[in-house]
C-alpha cells in the first residue's frame, strides 16, 4: 500500500508494538508523543492517516481531533482514535468530535491493521 | 409575600392555654382597678373596713394569680420553649 | 436591755453565718450540684431585697404617720408581678438570650448597643441609689443606737458602727460577688445568704406583729377596735398619692438595679417566675399585715415624741423582750445588707461594663487582642466599683448628717429610677423606639428629676435657697421646683412623678417618631420586641474578615481559656470541623459577642469584636441587609418559622449529603476510569507483542528476546499496579494489622535506603542524612514507616531532574512533634498540584519514565494515618520536600 501513518501516542511500548505492525505492511510510521505540539506535527507531516490516543501528555486526544477538524485541510482526514478508558461516554465523545474509528486498548493487531487499510482505501 | 393560613380551630387544650395566657393579662388590669376603687368610696367608710378591703383583694389576687400560673405551667411543662403559642397568639387576637 | 456589745456580737456572729451560707452555697454551685438552690423559692425570696431596711422600719413609721398609704409601696411591685406575662417574662427572657449584664446594658442593648445610653442610665442609677444606700447605713446606726446607753449615743460613734458596717458589706460583696467573672453573671452564694435574710426578716416582722397583736393587745378583733380608736386616720387616702405612690413604686420594682439584677439577671429559670408572680406578693401581704397594728400599738404604749420609725425594737424593748428585739433587730439588719450587697454589685456591674471598660479599652491603642488580661481588668474594675460605690454611700451618709434629710430619700431614688421606665418598656414593645428618644426622654427625666425631686429634698437652704422655692431661679416663677409651670399646691411627690415621668415618655416618643434608627437599632428592636418568636436567633454581624485565631485570642482573655477554646470547638464541631478554628460566620461571631457580653457587656463586647473584625463595626450595607433578613424572618408566622427552620435544616443535611454522594460518585468514575486506563495500557502492549510473537515465525532471536521482555516488564507492572491497589484498599479499609515495635528512626531509614539501592542500583544518586534525632526511638509499625521512606525516597530518584540530584533526609521537630524531612534538589512540585498528590493516580506529569501508577503517595499518606503521624507537602524549600510527621511517641506509650 504504502501510505504515512502518524501515530500520536506517548506510551513507548504500544509505540513499538504498533509500528511494528503497520511498518511489516508497508506504511511508513512517523510517531509523536507531545499533545500540545501534535497539531503542527500533523501540519508538517500531512499523513494519509492518524491514529490517536486520548491520554496524551498536556492535551488531550479529543482537543486535538476538534482542531483539525475545525481546519477545512483536514476535515476528511481519516482518524483512528485509542483509548485505554473503554466507556461509552468516551465513544460517544469520539464520535462527535468526527472520528472515523474509535478502538479500545487492548486491541487487536489484525483489527488495527484491517482498519488503517479501510480508512486509506476508501 | 404569603402569609401561610394560620388554623381557625385550635385543639382544646391549646386553646384553653391561650385563654389563661389572657386572664394572665388581665390580672393586673384588674388589681388596679380593684386598688383604686376605694378612692371612690364615701368618706364614711370606717378604717378597719377599708384595710381588710385591701388585703382581702391582696389576697385575692394573689390566689389568682397562683391558679393562673399552675394552668399555665401545667399546660406546657415547659413555658420557655412555647414561642409559637405567644406569637400567634398576638396575631390571632389581632384578626378577630 | 443589751448591752451594745452584745449586740456587736450578735451581728458579727449573723454575718458570719451568712458567709457561711453564701460560701456553701458558692462551693454547691461549683460542683454542679444546684439541687434545691435552683429552686424557685429561693428565687422567689431573692426578690425580698425589695424591701430594704426603709420599709422594714420606715413602712411602721409611714403607716403612723399616713396610714394605708405604706401598702402602696407593696401594692405596686403586687401589681407587677401579678402581671409577670406582660413584663418580667419579656425581661427575663430578653437577659437571657441577649446575655444582659445589668438594666443599663439592657438599655444600651436595646438601642443599637449604644454605649452612651449605657452610660446615661449608670450615672442616673449611681445617682439614685447612692442616697439609698446611706438611707440603709443610717438605719443600721440608728438601730445600734436604740440599743446604746445615753452617753455612747454620740454621732461620732455612730458614724463608726456605719463606717465598720461599710467595709464588712465591702468585703462580703467582693467575696462572694467578684470571685469570678461568670459567663452567666450569676451568683449563688450571694443569692442564697439573701433569701437566708429575707425569712430572718419576714419572721422578725410576724413575730413583732404578732407580740402587738397578742401579746399586747388581745387578738384581731381587739386590734380592729384600737384601731378604729387609734389617733390615725388611716382611712383618709389621698388619690393623686395613692395612685401616684402605687405607680411609683411599680416602676421601680422593675427598673431599680438591684431589682434588675435579682429579677432578671439572677434568674436560674424562666420557670421560677411563675412562681414567684404569686409567691412573691405573698411575701409582701405578710410583711405588711402586722405594719399597722405595730404603728396602732406603739402610738398608744409608747411615750409621746418617740420615733415611730423605730417601733419596730423599741416596741419589744419597752416590754423587756430582748430576745424579740434582737430578732427584731437582726430583721432590719438584713434588709439594710442585703440591699447594700446587691445594689453594689449591680452597679459596680455598670460602672465597670459601660464606663471603666471603654474607658480602658480606649487607652488601648493596639487593642484587645494583644494587650494584657481583660479578665483581669474586667474583675478589678468591678471590685474598685464595689468600693467606690460604698464609699459614696458613706460619704452621703456623713455629709447629710443622718437624720429626717434621709427620710424622705427613699421616694426620691425610686423618682430617679423609675425615669427609665420609659425607655425599658418602650423598648420592648414598641419596634420603632430609637436610640435618640431614648436619650432624650432619659435626658428630660433626669433633668426634671433632679430639679424637682432630689434638689428640694435637701430642704429650703439645703442645695436651693428658700428663695428658689418661692420664686423660682432668677426669679422665674415658671420654673419653681415644685410649682413647675405654675402647676401649684400639688403634693411634691405627685408633681415631681408627673411632671419628670409625663415630660420623659413624651420626649421619648416625639425624638424616637422624628429620628431615624440605626439598622443595628432596628434589628436589636425586633429581636427585643419579637422576643418570642425570635429567641433562638438574633443576627448582628455579617461577613466580617475576622480571624477565629484572634478571636479566640480576645474571647481567652475574657471568658478564660477553657470556657473560650470550648466555645470555639464546639462550633468548629458544629460546622464541621475538627480542632479549635471554626469559620467566622456571623452566627458564630453573635454567639461570641453573646457570650462575651455575659462577662462585659453587651457594647463593650460588640466594640472589641468591631476591633477585631476589622478595625471599624460591620458596613452599614451589611446591616440593612441583615436587618432586612431579620425583620422579613420575623413576618413569618411562627409555626411556619419553626417548620421552615425544621425543614432548612434537613434540605442543607440532604444537600450536604448529596454533595458528598455526588463527590464521591464522581470520585469513583474518576478512580475506576483510572484504574481502566491503568490496567488497559501495559495490557495493550503485552497483547500486541504476544500476537506479534505468535503470528511471525521468522523473527530473529533478538528481536523476539526484546519483545518477550517487554512482555515480561509489563506484567510486572501490572502485578505492582494491582498490589498497590489491594494495599491502598486494605489500609482504607482499615484492616491493616500494625507490628508495632520499638525502633530507632535511624534504623528504620537505614532498611529504606538499603532497600531502594538494592532495588535500583543506582549510584549517582546523593542521600544525606545529618545525623541528630536519628537515634530516637518510636513505637510504630517499622515495615510500614520504612515503606513510606522507601516510596519518598523512589520519587526523587524518579522526578528529581537535577543533574546531580541530591536527596537530604532530616530528623527534625515541629510543632511539638517529631518529624522527618524529605528534601531534593530538583524542581519541586507546582504550587497547584501540591494539594493534589496525596491523591490517587494524580501523577504531576505523565511522565511515564517513572512508571508508577500514581498510588505511592496515596498510600504514604493512608499508612501514616494508620499509624497516628501524617505526611504534608513543605513548601518553599528549592526542591520537593515531604515531611512525614511521626506518631506522637508520648501518648502511644502512656
Amino acid at each position: 500500500m504504502g501510505g504515512t501513518v502518524l501515530l500520536i501516542e506517548d506510551e513507548p511500548n504500544i509505540i513499538e508494538a504498533i509500528r511494528f505492525i503497520l511498518s511489516r505492511d508497508g506504511w511508513r510510521v512517523d510517531t509523536h508523543s507531545d499533545g500540545l505540539t501534535a497539531v503542527d506535527a500533523v501540519r508538517a507531516r500531512r499523513p494519509d492517516l492518524i491514529v490517536l490516543d486520548v491520554m496524551l501528555p498536556n492535551r488531550s486526544g479529543y482537543d486535538i481531533l476538534n482542531d483539525l477538524r475545525a481546519d477545512a485541510e483536514f476535515k476528511e482526514l481519516p482518524v483512528l482514535m485509542l483509548t485505554a478508558r473503554g466507556q461509552k461516554k468516551d465513544r460517544e465523545l469520539a464520535e462527535k468530535l468526527g472520528a472515523s474509528r474509535f478502538m479500545t486498548k487492548p486491541f487487536s493487531n489484525g483489527e488495527v491493521l484491517e482498519t488503517v487499510r479501510a480508512l486509506v482505501g476508501q | 409575600m404569603s402569609r401561610p393560613p394560620e388554623p381557625i380551630f385550635l385543639a382544646r387544650q391549646s386553646y384553653r392555654r391561650r385563654r389563661w395566657s389572657d386572664a394572665a393579662r388581665l390580672m393586673p388590669v384588674v388589681g388596679l382597678i380593684a386598688l383604686l376603687l376605694p378612692l371612690l368610696w364615701a368618706d364614711q367608710a370606717t378604717t378597719s373596713g377599708g384595710i381588710l378591703y385591701i388585703f382581702c383583694v391582696w389576697a385575692l389576687l394573689i390566689a389568682g394569680t397562683k391558679i393562673i400560673a399552675r394552668r399555665l405551667t401545667d399546660y406546657d411543662p415547659l413555658i420557655e420553649t412555647n414561642d409559637s403559642t405567644e406569637s400567634t397568639e398576638t396575631k390571632d387576637g389581632g384578626a378577630r | 436591755m443589751l448591752s451594745f456589745n452584745a449586740l456587736a456580737l450578735i451581728s458579727i456572729f449573723y454575718v458570719a453565718l451568712l458567709f457561711a451560707v453564701a460560701f456553701w452555697a458558692d462551693k454547691r454551685a461549683e460542683r454542679g450540684r444546684g439541687g434545691w438552690l435552683r429552686s424557685p423559692w429561693v428565687y422567689t425570696l431573692s426578690l425580698s431585697i425589695y424591701c430594704t431596711a426603709w420599709t422594714f422600719y420606715g413602712a411602721v413609721g409611714n403607716a403612723a404617720r399616713s396610714g394605708l398609704e405604706f401598702a402602696t409601696i407593696y401594692l405596686g411591685p403586687t401589681l407587677v408581678m401579678v402581671g409577670w406575662w406582660v413584663i418580667l417574662r419579656r425581661l427575663v427572657r430578653i437577659g437571657k438570650t441577649q446575655r444582659i449584664t445589668s438594666i443599663a446594658d439592657m438599655v444600651s442593648s436595646r438601642y443599637g448597643k449604644s454605649n452612651t445610653l449605657g452610660v446615661l442610665v449608670t450615672l442616673l442609677a449611681v445617682a439614685g441609689t447612692t442616697p439609698y444606700i446611706a438611707l440603709q447605713l443610717q438605719s443600721v446606726t440608728l438601730s445600734f443606737a436604740v440599743f446604746m446607753d445615753g452617753p455612747a449615743n454620740a454621732p461620732e460613734d455612730l458614724a463608726v458602727v456605719a463606717l465598720w458596717v461599710a467595709i464588712g458589706l465591702a468585703v462580703f460583696t467582693i467575696l462572694f460577688g467578684t470571685r469570678n467573672l461568670d459567663v452567666e453573671e450569676r451568683h449563688h452564694g450571694i443569692v442564697m445568704a439573701i433569701a437566708v435574710e429575707a425569712v430572718v426578716k419576714l419572721v422578725a416582722l410576724l413575730a413583732v406583729g404578732i407580740f402587738a397583736v397578742f401579746w399586747i393587745g388581745s387578738g384581731p378583733s381587739d386590734m380592729m377596735a384600737r384601731i378604729e380608736a387609734s389617733s390615725i386616720d388611716v382611712w383618709a387616702l389621698q388619690p393623686d398619692r395613692w395612685m401616684t405612690m402605687i405607680f411609683l413604686s411599680a416602676a421601680a420594682f422593675i427598673c431599680l438595679p438591684r431589682m434588675f439584677q435579682v429579677i432578671v439577671i439572677e434568674n436560674e429559670d424562666e420557670r421560677h417566675l411563675s412562681t414567684a408572680a404569686w409567691a412573691f406578693p405573698m411575701y409582701l401581704f405578710l410583711i405588711s399585715l402586722f405594719v399597722i397594728p405595730i404603728a396602732v400599738v406603739g402610738l398608744s404604749v409608747m411615750p409621746e415624741g418617740s420615733n415611730p420609725d423605730l417601733f419596730v425594737l423599741t416596741l419589744p424593748l419597752t416590754f423587756d423582750q430582748n430576745a424579740l428585739a434582737t430578732l427584731a433587730f437582726l430583721g432590719g439588719f438584713s434588709s439594710a445588707t442585703s440591699m447594700v450587697i446587691v445594689a453594689s454589685i449591680a452597679l459596680a456591674t455598670m460602672v465597670s461594663n459601660h464606663i471603666v471598660m471603654p474607658i480602658w479599652l480606649s487607652t488601648q491603642s493596639v487593642g484587645a487582642t494583644v494587650s494584657g488580661d481583660v479578665r483581669h481588668v474586667v474583675i478589678l474594675a468591678r471590685r474598685a466599683s464595689i468600693v467606690g460605690v460604698l464609699v459614696l454611700g458613706f460619704l452621703y451618709f456623713r455629709l447629710s448628717g443622718g437624720g429626717t434629710a434621709l427620710a424622705s430619700i427613699g421616694l426620691v431614688a425610686f423618682v430617679g429610677l423609675s425615669q427609665i421606665l420609659p425607655a425599658l418598656i418602650g423598648g420592648i414593645f414598641w419596634r420603632g423606639a430609637t436610640r435618640i428618644g431614648a436619650a432624650a426622654g432619659l435626658a428630660t427625666g433626669l433633668a426634671l428629676w433632679l430639679w424637682t425631686s432630689l434638689l428640694p429634698s435637701f430642704g429650703e437652704g439645703g442645695v436651693l435657697s428658700a428663695a428658689v422655692f418661692l420664686h423660682g431661679p432668677f426669679g422665674i416663677a415658671m420654673l419653681r421646683p415644685e410649682a413647675l409651670f405654675w402647676i401649684e399646691d400639688i403634693d411634691p411627690l405627685v408633681h415631681s412623678v408627673l411632671w419628670s415621668i409625663a415630660l420623659n415618655t413624651l420626649a421619648f416618643c416625639v425624638f424616637s417618631l422624628l429620628s431615624f434608627p440605626s439598622p443595628l437599632e432596628r434589628l436589636q428592636g425586633a429581636t427585643f420586641v419579637n422576643i418570642f418568636r425570635f429567641s433562638d436567633r438574633s443576627r448582628g454581624w455579617t461577613g466580617g474578615a475576622a480571624e477565629a485565631e484572634d478571636l479566640l485570642m480576645m474571647a481567652q482573655r475574657i471568658i478564660g481559656p477553657q470556657v473560650a477554646q470550648g466555645i470555639f470547638e464546639s462550633e468548629a464541631a458544629k460546622q464541621g470541623k475538627q480542632g479549635y478554628l471554626p469559620d467566622v460566620t456571623p452566627d458564630f461571631m453573635d454567639r461570641l459577642e453573646r457570650e462575651l457580653a455575659g462577662s462585659v457587656g453587651a457594647a463593650t463586647a460588640h466594640a472589641m469584636v468591631a476591633q477585631i473584625t476589622g478595625g471599624a463595626s460591620v458596613t452599614v450595607e451589611d446591616l440593612i441587609r441583615v436587618a432586612d433578613e431579620a425583620q422579613q424572618i420575623l413576618e413569618y408566622s411562627n409555626q411556619l418559622e419553626a417548620k421552615s427552620a425544621e425543614q432548612e435544616r434537613t434540605a442543607r443535611q440532604l444537600r450536604e449529603a448529596n454533595e458528598k454522594l455526588l463527590a464521591l460518585s464522581v470520585q469513583k468514575d474518576g478512580f475506576l476510569s483510572q484504574i481502566s486506563h491503568e490496567l488497559r495500557t501495559p495490557m495493550t502492549s503485552i497483547r500486541s507483542f504476544s500476537e506479534i510473537l505468535m503470528a511471525d515465525e521468522a523473527m530473529g532471536p533478538e528481536d523476539r528476546l526484546r519483545y518477550s521482555r517487554i512482555i515480561h516488564d509489563e506484567t510486572k507492572r501490572l502485578t505492582r499496579l494491582l498490589d498497590d491497589l489491594l494495599d491502598l484498599s486494605v489500609l482504607e479499609n482499615g484492616q491493616v494489622t500494625l507490628n508495632m515495635g520499638e525502633e530507632t528512626i535511624g534504623a528504620v531509614l537505614d532498611r529504606a535506603v538499603a532497600a531502594m539501592e538494592v532495588a535500583t542500583g543506582q549510584q549517582d544518586f546523593v542521600i544525606q542524612r545529618p545525623g541528630p534525632g536519628e537515634d530516637a526511638s518510636i513505637y510504630t509499625d517499622g515495615d510500614r514507616l520504612s515503606q513510606v521512606f522507601i516510596n519518598l525516597i523512589a520519587n526523587a530518584l524518579k522526578y528529581c531532574e537535577n543533574p546531580t540530584p541530591r536527596l537530604t533526609i532530616k530528623v527534625d521537630e515541629a510543632g511539638g512533634r517529631r518529624v522527618v524531612d524529605f528534601l531534593d534538589n530538583g524542581k519541586g512540585i507546582p504550587t497547584d498540584a501540591q494539594t493534589l498528590i496525596f491523591e490517587k493516580f494524580a501523577r504531576v506529569s505523565d511522565n511515564h519514565a517513572a512508571g508508577g501508577a500514581g498510588l505511592g503517595l496515596a498510600i504514604c499518606r493512608e499508612v501514616m494515618t494508620r499509624l497516628g503521624g501524617g505526611i504534608v507537602y513543605l513548601p518553599g524549600q528549592g526542591g520537593a520536600a515531604f515531611r512525614v510527621i511521626l506518631p506522637d511517641a508520648r501518648a502511644e506509650a502512656a
